[in-house]
């Protein structure tokens, strides 16, 4: 008995003051399965996530597929001072950020205006059959909404051709830089608006029904109604996506892009991902396409930390 | 509740059906637009210009061409692996990876966990992962389409939180009984899971059906090619070589009915499935805005 207790005593104690190698220990002989599930994904993040980290040298190295990243010999910051120099830099960088910036001012509107008219919607079939609509070109693929894009933008085709009734002078409008921005966020906000606005149709619909009617007692109107319960009730919402969309400023993805850009519109559409894409991959360029994709790694991971800084700051002083 | 509608209310409300009502034309006459020029006949739609209403004439030229191209169901093909193979190794990987970290009492769940947030933030790149990719020896192999992609970190947050929902003492009973952890995944924990599986699944297999830039970098051999990519070729790139070998005037005007039709059989399969699948996707969506 007395043992017993000893023994008892022993092992609580023990247990608090256990070396790292004993937790492993213990965790092995607990988790033996855990831990040979998580292998697979480990390595796979290992080979996948962590390995390219190292084949971010090549961007301080003048690499060769024949030297191979190790044997590549190293030039120190000469591939960023040649992008710098260039007359590209700017331009990509411009790019990046206006398309971004026409995204911010119309593309992430549009959505929260669609979800707080849909909810004006009383008749719940109509409501129903908008959402679905609009909903769905979020399905089809890029390739074929930018297929789709390039036919329309055709010369004899339907934008020009419904344009000239009204006077215009039909010109393949794909080919113009002028137009190349408003064609890419317009289709972005065409394909996205109805798929946008279900997170905002949730928060809306999270709004106590009970604050509508008090209001409506209060004698407010329709419009006072809206700005003092429902822009109150989904601006944490707002707000959250805002600054999420904020981190994401300068990362815009080559693949829109790479679709429906060519020589002639290089001077308004050429983005930096898309840039990246082409001195690496199709001039095989790969240490200065590697330079400027590590620059715009290291500004997007910057954004991002900012942004998520910001957004768990006003998260929770906005829940309470 | 007692409805009374100012004139102002009923002025806002008939602009919000005419707004709304306008919204769902300029969405669907596009995919309407394709749909009559490709059943046009290719000389008539050539002269005609402007909106259409209808087909143009009736012909079924352009659908024969594009079922005559072999590009577009070798892409198929290839494709409908990539969605069935990709998506099962996704699935398999991301619920592994959920699993782990759902676990309570794993010594080391904090250290994959910062590992896997810290990709959400910071990565190779393309050169760096391109490279890579190419020094496994994946280049031009379907591999290179299914094995880099297998784990969408955002989704394996998803699950890992879905995982977590489930009450411990499900699992501890299982394992009285003398279940290991890998039974206890598959028997008790999918099962429970089935409608997160769900919203993953059709985000995997739409991703990979719509997936056309990573085979653009990592595949040479035409006979490896997605519809995607296919489609790319035909729509964009204006290769039009193939289904135009003895081009004469007539098969030229013939060209634009061929996208037309082309699109057509390409968006089919998923505007089939859309109607029912829909519901599912706009869970996903509030799956994901819990944890995002």
């Amino acid at each position: 008995m007395d043992a017993s207790l000893n023994k008892n005593v022993n092992y609580s104690t023990k247990k608090k003051k256990k070396s790292l190698g004993e937790t492993i220990k213990a965790d092995y002989k607990q988790n033996k399965f855990v831990i040979l599930m998580a292998l697979p994904v480990v390595i796979w993040y290992i080979v996948f996530h962590y390995a390219p980290l190292y084949g971010i040298t090549i961007a301080f190295k003048n690499y060769s597929p024949m030297k191979g990243i190790m044997g590549s010999s190293w030039v120190g910051i000469k591939f960023f001072k040649e992008f710098f120099n260039s007359y590209y830099a700017w331009r990509v960088i411009r790019n990046t950020f206006v398309i971004n910036i026409y995204q911010l001012v119309c593309g992430f509107p549009a959505p929260i205006i669609l979800a707080v008219l849909l909810n004006e919607i009383k008749n719940n079939r109509f409501k129903k059959t908008v959402q679905t609509l609009t909903y769905l070109p979020h399905f089809i693929s890029l390739v074929v909404i930018c297929g789709m894009l390039v036919d329309f933008s055709s010369k004899d085709g339907l934008f020009n051709t419904v344009l000239a009734t009204f006077g215009w002078n039909p010109t393949n409008l794909l080919l113009k830089p002028e137009y190349f921005r408003g064609l890419y966020v317009g289709s972005g906000i065409w394909q996205g608006i109805g798929w946008g606005s279900i997170i905002y149709l949730a928060a809306l619909s999270g709004i106590d029904t009970e604050q509508y009617e008090a209001a409506t007692i209060d004698g407010a109107n329709r419009w006072k109604q809206f700005v003092n319960v429902t822009l109150p009730g989904i601006a944490p919402t707002i707000v959250i996506l805002l600054i999420m969309q904020i981190g994401r400023l300068m990362s815009e993805g080559a693949d829109k892009i790479i679709l429906l850009y060519n020589a002639n519109t290089y001077e308004t559409a050429d983005i930096i991902s898309s840039f990246v894409y082409r001195k690496g991959l199709v001039d095989s360029n790969f240490s200065y396409s590697t330079a400027v994709g590590l620059f715009n790694s290291v500004v997007n991971m910057t954004l991002l930390i900012t942004a998520n800084k910001i957004s768990r700051k006003v998260n929770e002083t906005s829940l309470w | 509740m007692v409805i009374h509608r100012s004139f102002g209310d009923k002025i806002f409300d008939s602009f919000n059906y005419v707004f709304l009502t306008l919204l769902m034309v300029i969405t669907l006459y596009p995919f309407l637009y394709v749909v009559f020029a490709s059943f046009s006949s290719a000389e008539m739609l050539a002269t005609t210009r402007g909106i259409l209403y209808k087909p143009l004439g009736f012909s079924l030229e352009a659908y024969k061409s594009v079922f005559d191209n072999p590009m577009i169901l070798i892409g198929y093909k290839n494709t409908a692996f990539y969605v069935i193979v990709g998506t099962f190794y996704n699935i398999i990987m991301t619920s592994l990876g959920a699993f782990v970290l759902s676990r309570k009492n794993f010594y080391w769940k904090k250290y994959i966990m910062a590992m896997v947030i810290f990709t959400m933030f910071f990565g190779g790149g393309l050169i760096p992962s391109f490279l890579l990719v190419k020094g496994l020896g994946m280049y031009n192999t379907v591999w290179a389409l299914i094995i880099p992609g297998a784990i969408s970190t955002f989704n394996l947050i998803i699950m890992k939180t879905a995982f977590e929902a489930i009450p411990l003492s499900l699992e501890e009973s299982a394992k009285i009984d003398g279940a290991n952890d890998i039974l206890i995944l598959f028997k008790i924990i999918l099962p429970l899971s089935m409608p997160t599986i769900a919203v993953m699944v059709l985000y995997y297999g739409v991703g990979h059906w719509n997936a056309w830039f990573g085979a653009l970098i990592y595949l040479r051999n035409k006979e490896l090619y997605p519809l995607q990519l296919v489609l790319r070729e035909i729509l964009i790139s204006n290769s039009m070589n193939d289904m135009l070998q003895n081009s004469d005037t007539d098969k030229m005007f013939l060209g634009e009915t061929i996208k037309h039709a082309t699109i057509i059989v390409a968006t089919l399969p998923i505007l089939m499935i859309y109607p029912f699948l829909q519901k599912y996707f706009v869970k996903g969506v509030m799956i994901g805005a819990l944890k995002g």
